[in-house]
């Protein structure tokens, strides 16, 4: 099965300054580990929210919103798409993240009758 | 207070699960170095696996549970190998006690050694040419994927003795060849690589076209045999035929969610809903393709079939297909892999590329192919070739022996389906 990663990393990915050079190759070196297990399709970061936009939908009216937007906590900062064989996989390579802090979310994707 | 005592208790239970797959492999690799026995290294794993079933439930899953497995196990293996020098020597009756004080630490620091190439090692020891091929398939999801004796067994739709035997097999035959722990070099390495991505695929295609039963794809192989082959592809990157067969497996595995229709039925490739393909794993198998082609020389069997399936991919409609290259591409695997299969394949390509008249000569030709007597597909093709040269009553008794042929019910049923629409249109026209 497939999983979506959401990191909601809190205040620190909204702010201008990027990572440290060492929390970087710690975070290279776990996705690396992921990668040689077969378990990564797909890995992505997001530019803090300041240049992201919201579309709000209301029948036939569309509210464009720009960025920054407030609710910090719920803001994902990044992405993994992984492939594992069961939900209880997913929480045992997460666990081993390199974070001290933020909510990571874990969502198993729809897939094709079939798959 | 009991109900809770459970709930963690199964929790733990699945965690530690879980943990086993993600760990099992790289846990018994290690050992099977150290001990140079994949039956004494996979006994040495289990028996690190009781003790955490014992133990995690109570005292709560260690920070790092892979290091405290290969801990565990390596205690075991120590007084195992302890026990065996001192049953030799008592019955030699010497006794080298500092010796053997210093081959246990040494036999200590060896366990802690890391060394990269243990998982290949594991990986050509499973895939050896010693054991027969459904021998290596069931040890290699066995001891790579961390598969049951039971799920294997599900997987292939055969009792589970038949699968524990096997591994038994396995196991014996390959302490009886002493068959060393090793990544070959060499020209030796060319021809183990080649068992080994043999097993992968051999996977992947029970999984993709189940030969038996009712469902036309088990995508738990699939899936399987993708995660061996994106793991060999990053321990060994500058094979370019195991990104051929990566590529291969993406591109084929992409097309999974279009090739089963609602009710079961298969839908052959020209007929999918091409929207349906997912985009991601083609998106990952041109990549792995790429990686084969930039690794430079010649295209190896794998790499072209997987090219082939590109050009399909590419293609936004069916109409679209590159056919002429596709026929270039399959004269280049018969020249490389000649097989009546191959032959057969290149025969449908000619067939799109240069017409129907084309590819029955080429398949004509198979008919007497003593290889491909029993094959369903030669008929098939024959059926569908027929069909579109307005031959419809040759066409359904074509279809109709493709349909005798198949041992798979859901495929059975679409050619007999496509017998009866032939036998319609004669009808009609």
């Amino acid at each position: 099965m497939r999983v979506l990663i959401m990191a909601k990393e809190g205040e620190q990915s909204e702010a201008a300054t990027p990572p440290t050079p060492e929390a970087m190759a710690e975070y290279q070196k776990f996705n690396e580990e992921l990668v040689k297990a077969g378990v990564v399709l797909e890995a992505g970061r997001l530019h803090p929210s300041p240049q992201g936009k919201r579309v709000r939908f209301d029948g036939k009216k569309r509210t464009v919103i720009d960025g920054p937007f407030a609710e910090t906590k719920e803001l994902v900062a990044g992405y993994w798409l992984w492939q594992v064989r069961s939900m209880d996989e997913a929480l045992e390579w997460l666990k081993r993240a390199p974070y001290d802090g933020g909510t990571f979310e874990i969502r198993e994707v729809v897939e094709f009758e079939g798959m | 207070m009991k109900g809770i005592r459970e709930a963690t208790t199964t929790e733990a239970h699945r965690a530690i699960e879980a943990i086993w797959r993600i760990e099992s492999a790289r846990l018994i690799a290690g050992l099977a170095r150290v001990v140079g026995d994949i039956g004494m290294a996979e006994e040495l794993a289990q028996d690190a696996l009781v003790a955490a079933l014992e133990q995690w439930p109570a005292e709560g899953v260690p920070e790092r549970p892979g290091a405290w497995l290969m801990g565990t196990a390596k205690h075991h293996a120590i007084d195992l190998i302890r026990r065996r020098k001192t049953l030799e020597r008592k019955q030699e009756e010497i006794g080298r006690d500092i010796e053997q004080a210093q081959e246990a630490a040494d036999l200590d620091a060896a366990i802690d050694d890391e060394v990269g190439d243990d998982l290949l090692g594991l990986i050509f020891m499973a895939c050896h040419p010693v054991l027969s091929k459904d021998t290596r398939v069931a040890l290699t999801l066995r001891v790579l994927g961390g598969l049951t004796t039971e799920e294997i067994a599900r997987a292939f739709l055969v009792p589970v003795p038949t699968i524990a035997q096997r591994i038994v097999r396995a196991k014996r035959t390959l302490g009886e060849a002493h068959v060393r722990f090793e990544v070959p070099g060499g020209a030796e390495r060319v021809a183990r690589l080649a068992s080994v991505l043999e097993v992968i695929y051999l996977i992947f295609n029970e999984g993709y076209s189940a030969t038996a039963g009712n469902d036309w794809v088990r995508p738990a192989l699939c899936e399987e045999a993708l995660r061996l082959g994106r793991i060999l592809a990053e321990l060994i990157p500058t094979e370019p035929e195991v990104h051929g067969l990566v590529a291969l497996m993406e591109i084929q595995a992409s097309r999974l969610g279009a090739r089963v229709g609602s009710g079961g039925e298969p839908i052959l490739l020209l007929d999918q809903d091409r929207a349906r393909w997912d985009r991601l794993l083609i998106r990952r198998g041109l990549a792995a393709l790429e990686r084969a082609e930039r690794l430079g020389g010649a295209l190896g069997p794998y790499a072209l079939q997987a090219a082939i399936a590109a050009c399909h991919a590419r293609a936004t409609t069916a109409t679209d297909t590159d056919w002429p290259r596709i026929v270039a591409l399959y004269d280049a695997v018969v020249q490389l892999a000649p097989s009546p299969v191959v032959e057969l394949n290149r025969a449908v390509a000619v067939g799109m590329a240069f017409g129907p008249a084309a590819g029955l000569d080429l398949v004509d030709a198979l008919v007497t192919e003593a290889s491909l007597a029993s094959y369903h597909l030669l008929p098939a093709v024959r059926g569908d070739l027929l069909r579109k040269l307005g031959r419809y009553e040759e066409a359904r008794a074509e279809f109709e022996r493709a349909a005798s042929l198949t041992e798979n019910a859901r495929e059975r049923e679409l050619l007999l389906r496509r017998a009866a629409e032939c036998a319609a249109t004669r009808i009609a026209g």
